[in-house]
Formats: structure tokens, C-alpha cells, sequence
């Protein structure tokens, strides 16, 4: 039964979930912190007002954010065969993930964004400071014990909807639960991913946190 | 020349589809090197008024000319230029709180692209003119209220400003620090010509350390001229509102001796 395959299988698949769940949260932030700053810069209190951009991208993000991630991967299956060329497997499982998180993501960066007490971007105004310059040195900087927290939900998230991906052959630890707890009723493999799902998801969680605390100067100490 | 001049100034807000007036036709002169108080209580206009001489708030009509330059006839990046010479600081510090005390100080310069070694000289220098070179590597959640308004003040002065706008600059601090600022304030204005414009709804603070003074009411300059000539409505300033009236201008007859014993 814990046969060499059977090991090497599972070591496979943390391997092929750690690459699904940090290349994508990796690439929903290449999308998601560009569409959360123009979020929050283009709000009715932003610091350039822009009420259609505002619009669309707010549409953009809840539309996606309302189709669930199951429905989202197999819709999904003809483009991320024309980019992966395959619609199975762990890389073509990023493609969705990406387009799943990258609204998520753009949300939380707003949300991080807007906790920036505005005197501080005011006194930033006063020195003479143009939006570029408040958006890279007083908003992302300020804002940045939050961000790292964010995106340390945004990984705990995309791990879960990885695991989910193995219902259409995804990869990974859920691939692995699917075929062989589902499918062939073997409960002990089935377990063993759970518990790697849980370590790996422990582990990104308290080093996302520790990142964040060090970060973070606004506690007394 | 004047420093600031404000000719027919008027602010209105559209809230809801009513048009309120926060400043109805302000005219008001800042001589070089002045220490002008524009005092009021909350709700006068006084917030609205000062951002009107760095243009964060865009009057509706009327001028503000900074020592020649109308602020109107600026594009942003005339603006922008003109903000540096204009310092500010506030009510509640805002102080970037991710950042140490010597990069806060340093900051209006790199956002002017000054070289990092030479701004880090530049604020080394005005922590000590602020007595705070000791804690250039502190935070400012480290800090105590006065400290970090001294930081706020060597802040705003690390661009070699003309002028200076206070925003109720002491009004979060108690009595003896608030004292030490406005000495800080005084020095700083004796030792190198700075204009500073003061906003405050007390009167101790007028009368510590401004020269001018104006009397803004609901949204008019009811007087202004030489701190002697101006017939300062004494009694009426000692009140904010709500319940605490009575402890608080019990407060403020405190405050008002203990800064005027501590300034001379």
C-alpha cells in the first residue's frame, strides 16, 4: 500500500500544489495590485476621481467573483487550452486560479489601500507630492502590514481552490484526495493529503504573519 | 510684495444638492516674517481657509497670491513646485507611521529627488534644531504627541519653506507641550524669517505667539490687523461645545496661563 510510487506520487503532489498555489497568487497580484490601486485611486474620494473606470473595473470584479471557482475552471477550459495548450495538469490549473484570484486580490488591495489615514496623504499633498508618488510611497508603503496580511489569505484561498481543481484533474494534493479517496475509496490516502493540506496552509499562514509583523512600526515596542 | 495676499476669497460645498458657504469673500494680508493667528471656533471655516493658501482646497472664487504668484493660474506641476515652498503641519502629526523619524524628515526631499546622503545631513541638522536628534531611528507609534509634532516641524521644514501653515498644530497636545511647540514655532520664526499663518480655536495660543490676528465667524473675517489694535472677543473662545463646556474652558483659563507663563 505506502509503496515507493504511492510515496513518490504524493511527494509529487505537494510539489505540483506549492507550484499551483505560489505562481498563481504570484501572478493574481501581477493583476490584482494594478487593478486595486486604480480602484482606490479612481474612487469618488480617490486621489483622481474617475467614475467610469471606477464602474468597469468594479463590474469586472464582481462578475468574476460571482461565478464560482468550479464553474469558472471548466468555462475557462477552451482559453486555457489556446495559452497552455492542455486544459488538465497543474500549469493549465493556473490559468483559472489567476482569473479566480486576481479580483479577490484587486478587492483586498483596495480594502488595504483605503485604511490609509488620509491626513497622511494630505501632509503628502502639502510637501508637493504628485498621486505616482503618493501611490508608491505613502500608499503601498503605509499600507503595507495590511497588504502582506491580505496576501497571506489571498494564498491560504488559491490553496483551497487548487485542491478544488482536482475534481477536473487539476494536480496536486486535491487531485490526489479526489482519485483515490473518491474514486477508489482508499479513506488512508485520502487522510494523508488532508493533513499535508493542512501543514501546507500552517505554514504559509505563520510565515505570511511573520512577514507582516516585522513590517509592521505601528505597534509600540 | 506680500507674502500671502487673499483677495474676495469664497468656498462653497455642494452636500446633498444644498450649496453651504464654508468662506464668504475673505480678504487678508500676510506680511514677510509674520506670525498671523487666524482664530475661530469649529465650523468657522478655519480648516477650509488654510488649505486655500496651498490650494488643497480650490476656492470658488477669489485669489491667493503667494509672494506674487497667483495659485489659480498654476498648472499642477506649477502647483506642485510652489507646495514646496509652502510647508504644513497638523492637527494629528500625520507622520508616515511605516517610516522612522529620519526618513519622515527626509521625505519632502526625496520626493524632490535631493540626493539621500545630502537630505539625510539636511535632517540630521533639523532634529537637532527640534531637540530630537536621539531618536532618529525611533517610530512614531514611539513617540509622545509633542515629539512627533516636533518631528511634523522638521518635517516641514527640510524644504527651506517661506511659510509655514499650522493646522490647529496644538490643539491634540496638553498645556506644557503645547507651550514647548509654540516656543519651537517662535524660534524658528526669529532665527530664519519664516511666515507662519496659525489656524486655532484658542486664544492662548493667539496671544503666546502671533503678531496678527484674524477673526473668522462662521465663514466671515469679522477683524483683523496688529494683535494690540484687534478687539479680541475673549470669553467667547474659551468654549468648543457639548456637554464638557465647563471643564473645558475650566481647561483652557489653565492652559491659557501656563502657556503664557512658559512663553513670557
Amino acid at each position: 500500500m505506502w509503496d515507493s510510487t504511492t510515496i513518490n506520487m504524493i511527494l509529487e503532489g505537494i510539489l505540483q500544489t506549492i507550484y499551483m498555489t505560489v505562481t498563481s497568487t504570484v501572478l493574481g497580484y501581477l493583476l490584482g495590485l494594478p487593478m486595486g490601486v486604480l480602484l482606490t485611486i479612481s474612487d469618488k474620494n480617490g486621489l483622481k476621481p474617475n467614475p467610469f473606470l471606477y464602474k468597469v473595473l468594479d463590474a469586472i470584479s464582481n462578475i468574476v467573483r460571482s461565478i464560482p471557482f468550479l464553474i469558472l475552471l471548466i468555462l475557462l477550459i477552451p482559453f486555457t487550452r489556446q495559452i497552455v495548450g492542455q486544459s488538465y495538469g497543474s500549469t493549465a490549473t493556473i490559468v483559472p486560479l489567476i482569473i479566480c484570484s486576481a479580483p479577490y486580490i484587486a478587492r483586498m488591495v483596495e480594502a488595504s489601500l483605503k485604511e490609509v489615514d488620509p491626513g497622511v496623504i494630505e501632509a503628502a499633498k502639502a510637501m508637493g507630492a504628485g498621486n505616482t508618488q503618493i501611490v508608491f510611497k505613502v500608499l503601498l508603503v503605509e499600507a503595507r502590514t495590511s497588504l502582506v496580511t491580505n496576501a497571506t489569505i489571498a494564498l491560504g484561498s488559491v490553496l483551497g481552490y487548487s485542491a478544488m481543481a482536482g475534481t477536473v484533474g487539476g494536480g496536486g494534493l486535491g487531485d490526489i484526495a479526489v482519485r483515490y479517496g473518491y474514486y477508489r475509496y482508499q479513506t488512508d490516502i485520502m487522510l494523508v493529503t488532508v493533513v499535508l493540506l493542512i501543514v501546507l496552509f500552517q505554514i504559509f499562514q505563520n510565515s505570511g504573519m511573520a512577514v507582516a509583523k516585522k513590517l509592521d512600526h505601528t505597534k509600540k515596542s | 510684495m506680500h507674502e500671502i495676499e487673499v483677495k474676495n476669497l469664497s468656498k462653497s460645498f455642494i452636500e446633498k444638492d444644498i450649496r453651504v458657504d464654508a468662506l464668504s469673500n475673505i480678504n487678508l494680508t500676510v506680511e514677510k516674517s509674520d506670525i498671523y493667528g487666524i482664530i475661530g471656533m469649529s465650523g468657522a471655516g478655519k480648516s477650509t481657509l488654510i488649505r486655500c493658501f496651498n490650494y488643497l482646497e480650490r476656492p470658488t472664487s477669489g485669489q491667493v497670491i503667494i509672494n506674487g504668484k497667483e495659485l489659480g493660474q498654476l498648472n499642477e506641476n506649477e502647483l506642485r513646485a510652489e507646495r514646496t515652498k509652502i510647508a504644513m503641519i497638523f492637527q494629528h502629526f500625520n507622520l508616515l507611521q511605516q517610516k522612522n523619524v529620519i526618513d519622515n524628515v527626509i521625505f519632502p526631499l526625496t520626493i524632490q529627488g535631493v540626493k539621500k546622503s545630502e537630505a539625510r545631513a539636511k535632517a540630521f541638522e533639523l532634529l537637532a534644531t527640534v531637540g530630537l536628534e536621539e531618536k532618529a531611528n525611533a517610530y512614531p507609534s514611539q513617540l509622545s504627541g509633542g515629539q512627533q509634532q516636533r518631528v511634523a516641524i522638521a518635517r516641514a521644514l527640510a524644504s527651506n519653506p517661506r511659510i509655514l501653515l499650522c493646522d490647529e498644530a496644538t490643539s491634540a497636545l496638553d498645556p506644557q507641550t503645547t507651550a514647548s511647540i509654540l516656543s519651537l514655532l517662535k524660534r524658528i520664526n526669529k532665527e530664519t524669517g519664516i511666515t507662519i499663518v496659525l489656524i486655532t480655536h484658542q486664544m492662548s495660543v493667539v496671544k503666546a505667539i502671533c503678531n496678527k490676528v484674524a477673526v473668522l465667524e462662521a465663514g466671515e473675517l469679522v477683524e483683523s490687523g496688529n494683535i494690540e489694535d484687534v478687539n479680541l472677543p475673549e470669553d467667547k473662545y474659551f468654549w468648543i461645545d457639548g456637554d464638557s463646556h465647563l471643564k473645558k474652558r475650566k481647561d483652557q483659563v489653565n492652559n491659557r496661563k501656563e502657556v503664557a507663563d512658559y512663553v513670557g
